[in-house]
C-alpha cells in the first residue's frame, strides 16, 4: 500500500448535491493514482444522476441530482467500482511538453529565485525543465494545473504581496508546487518564465490540453522561439 | 436583434443564465444567475424557456435605451425602476418600444436585480452557457461585465398575448437578517465548539460580498484542537461554509471552484437565493438542517416554482 492512502475510501457529505470521496490523506503520486484511475472509470460508465466528476490531489468531488439519485446509492457504485479496480486497464497518463522562454522580462522572479538559493540563472533553468511534474489538479482559474515534483532547490516562498495582475502564460513556484498561469490572474507566486502556448482557449475541442493526472515537462526556448511560437498560436 | 444601448451599466451589469455545467475539472466555476429563484421568474414572465439569458443586476440598476419592441421584466432586489421618466412596476412584464429610456435605480431591499427581455439576451453559448465568467474572461458580452456604449442583442420570439404579473403573495421579501439552512460537513470533524458558535450567533456581511464568495464578521468559528489550519486543496460546493485562519466564514458561490480551508458546513441549495440578495451590513444566522431535510426543501422549492411559472403561462 503506497504513502498516505486510505485502506478505505472516506465519505463526506458536501452539502444537499455534492458528495466528497477520499482516498487518502497526503501529496503523494499514489494517492494521485488512484484518484485519476476511479475518475477515469466513473467517466466511462458516468452512474446516473451524476452531473460533474472532479479529481483532485486526493479526492473526488461528484456533483449528482438528487432528484435522480442518492449519496448512499452513489456510494455503493463507488465501493463497487472500487474493486473493479485491479482488472480494468487504466492507460498512462499523457506527456504534454510545454516550451518555456525563462528569465528576462517574461519571468521578474528569475534573480530572486537564483539568489535565495545561491545559483545561477542557468541552473534553475536546468533544475526546472529537466523533472517530470504531476498534474495534481486544475483549478484556480481555467486550465492552472497545479503540479508536483519540483527539485528542492527550487521550493521558494510565494510573494509577500500577490501581483493584482500576472499574464498569461507565466510559469511560477510557490513553495515545493510549480504552476502555470492560463489567463491572466491576479497571483502570489514567483514567476520564472512564460510559455507562448495558449492553454486555455474555450472555442477548442479540447479547452485545455491536458487534465489532472497528466504528467508536464518543460522545455527552454528562446526568445525567438518564443515569438514564433506566439505568432503560430494567435494567428 | 439589437435590443439595449447601455447608457450607463451601473457597478456590474452581467449576462447571466442557469450556469456552465461539467468544466469544473478544468478549472471553470459554475458561474450564472447568484439568485436562480429570482431569475427564473424574471425568464417566465416574459414567457421564455429556462434557459434563457437574463441580465443580472448590482446594487445600482442601469440607465438602457431601448432599440426593438419587446417585453421585459425586473425581478430579484427591490428597485426603482422608470420607462420614460415615468414609474414602472417590478415582478411583471412591461412593453417596450424602439427609443424608450429605461431607469433602474438603487435597490432598497436585496442586492441582485434580475432584467429579462423577450428570446433572451443574445450573446454566443461557450462551453454550454451564456453565462459571464468574468474571472476568466469568458461567456456573456466579451467575457467581461457590460460598459457605457455595448449594443445588447435578444433573441427572437413572439411578443406576450397579454402582460403577466406574480402575485403579491409570490414575492420574495428580502430581510436584513437573513435565515440560512445549512448542512453541517465536508469537514464537520474539524469542529467541535466551532459547531456550536456557527450555529448559535450572528454574523455580518461584510463589504467583500460578490459573486465569489461573502465573507462574514462574528465571533471567531475555532478549529478543535490541534487540527491543521488548512486542508490540502480540493473543489468545493456553491454554498461551502469555509473557515479560513482568521476563523471568520466565507460563504464561497458560484465563481469559485477550490478552497484550501476547512468547509464546516454547506448552505441547502434552496437558501443560496437568500445570500445572493444579502447586503454588506446584513446579519446572517445559519440554522443546521440533516441531508434528507435538505433534499425535500430542495423539492419543495422545486415544485413551488414550478407551479407559479405554470400559472403565468396559462394566464
Amino acid at each position: 500500500m503506497g504513502k498516505g492512502l486510505f485502506k478505505k475510501a472516506h465519505f463526506r457529505i458536501a452539502g444537499d448535491c455534492g458528495l466528497l470521496v477520499e482516498y487518502g490523506d497526503a501529496i503523494h503520486p499514489d494517492v494521485n493514482h488512484k484518484v485519476r484511475s476511479m475518475g477515469i472509470i466513473l467517466e466511462k460508465e458516468i452512474p446516473k444522476g451524476v452531473v460533474e466528476i472532479i479529481p483532485t490531489y486526493r479526492s473526488i468531488l461528484i456533483f449528482y441530482d438528487p432528484f435522480i439519485t442518492t449519496p448512499g446509492l452513489l456510494k455503493q457504485i463507488l465501493i463497487e467500482q472500487e474493486k473493479r479496480l485491479p482488472e480494468i486497464k487504466i492507460p498512462p497518463p499523457k506527456l504534454v511538453e510545454i516550451p518555456v522562454c525563462y528569465g528576462g522580462a517574461f519571468g521578474p522572479d528569475m534573480d530572486f529565485v537564483a539568489s535565495v538559493h545561491g545559483i545561477n540563472e542557468a541552473d534553475v533553468i536546468r533544475f526546472h525543465s529537466e523533472a517530470d511534474y504531476l498534474i495534481y489538479m486544475v483549478g484556480f482559474t481555467p486550465g492552472f494545473p497545479f503540479l508536483g515534483g519540483l527539485p528542492d532547490i527550487l521550493h521558494t516562498p510565494r510573494l509577500e504581496t500577490p501581483r493584482t495582475m500576472v499574464p498569461a502564460g507565466s510559469v511560477g513556484i510557490a513553495n515545493a508546487q510549480t504552476g502555470i498561469y492560463p489567463v491572466s490572474s491576479p497571483g502570489g507566486w514567483r514567476i520564472i518564465g512564460r510559455t507562448p502556448i495558449r492553454l486555455f482557449d474555450p472555442n477548442r475541442k479540447n479547452p485545455i490540453l491536458y487534465q489532472a493526472g497528466d504528467i508536464i515537462r518543460f522545455r527552454a526556448i528562446t526568445e525567438k522561439e518564443y515569438q514564433q511560437l506566439f505568432t503560430a498560436e494567435t494567428g | 436583434m439589437d435590443i439595449f444601448n447601455v447608457i450607463t451599466p451601473g457597478p456590474y451589469l452581467t449576462v447571466q443564465d442557469r450556469g456552465r455545467f461539467g468544466y469544473q475539472k478544468m478549472g471553470i466555476p459554475i458561474s450564472g444567475a447568484l439568485d436562480s429563484h429570482a431569475f427564473h421568474l424574471a425568464n417566465a414572465l416574459v414567457g421564455n424557456p429556462p434557459d434563457s439569458a437574463a441580465l443580472e443586476i448590482t446594487i445600482l440598476g442601469p440607465r438602457l435605451e431601448i432599440l426593438s419592441e419587446t417585453d421585459i421584466a425586473l425581478t430579484g432586489a427591490e428597485m426603482k425602476m422608470a420607462l420614460n421618466g415615468n414609474p414602472a412596476k417590478c415582478w411583471e412584464s412591461m412593453r417596450v418600444r424602439p427609443g424608450d429610456i429605461l431607469d433602474i435605480g438603487q435597490a432598497k431591499s436585496g442586492c441582485r436585480g434580475y432584467l429579462a427581455v423577450g428570446g433572451g439576451i443574445d450573446v454566443p453559448e461557450i462551453m454550454g452557457s451564456r453565462s459571464t465568467y468574468a474571472g476568466g474572461k469568458l461567456g456573456g458580452f466579451q467575457g467581461r461585465p457590460l460598459k457605457k456604449g455595448d449594443v445588447i442583442q435578444n433573441g427572437r420570439k413572439n411578443l406576450l398575448t397579454r402582460p403577466r404579473r406574480l402575485a403579491y403573495s409570490d414575492i420574495p421579501k428580502y430581510l436584513t437578517e437573513v435565515h440560512i439552512r445549512a448542512i453541517p460537513g465536508p469537514q464537520d470533524d474539524f469542529f467541535d465548539t466551532g459547531i456550536r458558535i456557527l450555529f448559535h450567533s450572528s454574523f455580518l456581511v461584510t463589504a467583500k460580498a460578490d459573486r465569489m464568495g461573502y465573507r462574514l464578521q462574528g465571533p471567531l468559528v475555532s478549529l478543535k484542537e490541534g487540527m491543521p489550519k488548512s486542508i490540502i486543496s480540493e473543489p468545493a460546493v456553491p454554498g461551502s461554509i469555509q473557515i479560513p485562519a482568521d476563523l471568520q466564514p466565507i460563504i464561497l458561490l458560484l465563481e469559485q471552484t477550490v478552497g484550501g480551508y476547512a468547509k464546516i458546513a454547506t448552505v441547502i441549495s434552496s437558501d443560496l437565493s437568500k445570500i445572493a440578495q444579502a447586503t454588506p451590513g446584513d446579519a446572517i444566522r445559519f440554522e443546521p438542517v440533516s441531508l434528507e431535510a435538505a433534499h425535500m426543501l430542495h423539492r419543495e422549492e422545486f415544485h413551488r416554482l414550478q407551479t407559479i411559472i405554470s400559472l403565468l403561462s396559462s394566464r
